[in-house]
């Protein structure tokens, strides 16, 4: 049955979660165009999130597995995954509280000079340089996502929309090809909203792609060009956001039915 | 009384270097070391062993007293930072005792629950007294200035900003495909290797070392002057180092003004002023005498 998978997707094969009696994924199956916008939808408990975590390997599922551009990730930590292009937000931003906005930015990239004991020591002019380089991207992106204004200030007293723009921002910082998005706008206000609905049109124009959980449905459906609709664990529908909202099955899952 | 007060100074400059190493660990990193006083013990013997039982010079010590808890760091920071954050304050407490339990039962090589004594002064010689210890005061100065000045150069650095983003979010940084392992266990070996400084001071200063002088107590001692000072805060160390010294110290002297309590019932009365002391600051100062209030 399994199809060979394309090149630029990422699919769920038979995963398997639950806690004792409580199943949270009951064998699901689904497969996404990692270069599209693409929503995540479903009622409270239907298994997103938990879905995001085995897609990025912050939980082990029981069975099934997961492919991401044809490659089977199998137990390959969340570090790891990261490293391939596909990375997350959370659900609750993780910001690093007690670090400036900027630094925050700056914590992201890789294998950074400055980041060895012994290149402090004898590399300073290389550490310097990277840390230049940085800074530079850093700036350019947090004009980008309006947050220019608080980089200098302790990520911990930011908003929770720009605690959300901050962690696309670490994560832009990092050249991702596919982003999973855990709930962009929940807690935002409504002009926010708009401003990063339209930040992550113009990233995806740039080649990034998009996996949106997101309950604020109105928002959501104008944004993605496809929705998925997860229910009790399995895909119940899928298909364009008119589709998938006018489709009774899921209008019914809503309404607790 | 001169005396008196330059043994409180070293004790407290002790105390001060065993607080920014662990301030390094806990304040900067998030690590939660309750077995910090193992390290302190490798350092104290290894300056014990090198001296009184090799004859080596005293440099030897200091440099195994470094290399030694040091390089133990290593396999416990490969055990223990696989499991979840609490779980280090587990292993590392156990760390503490079965270093303890390890010198008490290597007699041959610690003289078990004898101790060593004879730990020849740095200064002057056996002779020199006073003028003696007040260079060792002025060496320990020196080394708790070097360390501050070490760990202040490293916060400062991209080095310093990935092991707070380790303390304030390690989720956080494994989304961003960093893993924070291999920093950790830098941290918990260079902070291994500054408690076992303190116990070569130590071992030179006081002239002995016996298992009982490495007990938890010591370790929770380290981490009262540590939040007392404020957490994450280099020169807190130093406040909450002294004043840990002053309450210890002070509880002592108020024996005199109660004559009638005899002095088994007055070291519990200190343990009860320095718990007091630490729910007290807890509550109403967290950030520490030098801490700027938080958030």
């Amino acid at each position: 049955m399994t199809e060979p998978s394309t090149s630029h997707e990422l699919e769920a094969r038979g995963i398997v979660l639950s806690y004792g009696d409580n199943v949270v994924l009951d064998k699901l199956s689904l497969s996404l165009d990692t270069t599209r916008l693409t929503g995540l939808i479903g009622p409270n408990g239907a298994g997103k999130s938990t879905l995001f975590s085995v897609l990025s390997g912050f939980m082990k599922s029981q069975a099934g597995d997961v492919v991401y551009l044809g490659q089977t990730l199998g137990r390959m930590p969340p570090e790891q995954r990261a490293r391939l292009g596909l990375m997350r937000t959370f659900q609750v931003p993780r910001e690093f509280r007690h670090l400036t906005v900027l630094e925050n930015m700056l914590a992201a990239p890789w294998d950074q000079p400055g980041e060895s004991l012994t290149a402090l020591l004898l590399r300073r002019s290389a550490v310097r340089r990277s840390e230049q380089a940085h800074i530079e991207q850093a700036n350019e992106w947090l004009r980008f996502l309006r947050l220019d204004h608080v980089a200098s200030t302790p990520a911990g007293q930011l908003s929770g929309g720009q605690k959300k723009l901050l962690e696309l921002g670490r994560i832009l910082m990092l050249k991702p090809r596919c982003v999973l998005l855990d709930e962009p706008y929940a807690g935002v206000n409504p002009v926010l909203i708009e401003q990063i609905s339209e930040r992550i049109r113009e990233l995806h124009a740039r080649g990034i792609g998009f996996v949106i959980v997101e309950h604020n449905l109105h928002a959501l459906s104008r944004l993605v060009d496809r929705m998925l609709v997860l229910d009790g664990g399995r895909l119940l529908a899928e298909g364009t956001p008119g589709e998938v909202l006018a489709d009774p099955r899921v209008q019914a899952a809503y309404m607790g039915a | 009384m001169e005396a008196y007060l330059l043994a409180v100074l070293i004790t407290a400059l002790a105390y001060v270097l065993l607080t920014l190493g662990l301030n390094f660990q806990y304040g900067f990193t998030g690590l939660i070391n309750f077995g910090y006083v193992g390290f302190f013990a490798l350092g104290a013997y290894a300056s014990a062993i090198c001296t009184v039982r090799m004859g080596w010079p005293a440099w030897s010590g200091f440099a195994l007293g470094m290399v030694v808890p040091f390089l133990l760091a290593w396999p416990l920071g490969r055990v223990a930072l696989k499991l979840r954050d609490d779980y280090l304050a587990i292993v590392t407490l156990g760390f503490s005792e079965i270093v303890r339990l390890a010198i008490i039962n290597e007699k041959a090589l610690t003289n078990g629950g004898q101790g060593i004594a004879g730990v020849p002064k740095l200064f002057g010689g056996d002779g020199a007294g006073l003028l003696g210890d007040l260079w060792l005061a002025a060496a320990l100065l020196a080394a708790c200035v070097l360390v501050a000045g070490v760990i202040r150069a490293i916060v400062k650095s991209p080095y310093g900003r990935l092991i707070q983003a380790i303390r304030d979010d390690e989720t956080a940084l494994l989304a961003l495909g960093k893993n924070p392992a291999r920093f950790k266990t830098q941290v918990l070996m260079l902070g291994g290797g500054i408690a076992g400084l303190a116990g070569s001071f130590y071992a030179h200063y006081v002239g002995y070392v016996t298992p009982d002088q490495f007990l938890p107590i010591v370790t929770f001692q380290v981490w009262m002057a540590m939040i007392m000072g404020g957490v994450g805060r280099l020169r807190g160390a130093v406040a909450g180092a002294f004043l840990l010294l002053l309450v210890l110290e002070g509880s002592r002297a108020a024996r005199d003004l109660f004559p009638g309590i005899p002095e088994v019932a007055m070291s519990s009365v200190r343990l009860a002023v320095i718990g007091a002391a630490l729910i007290l600051f807890i509550r109403f100062r967290p950030q520490g005498l030098w801490g700027a209030p938080r958030d």
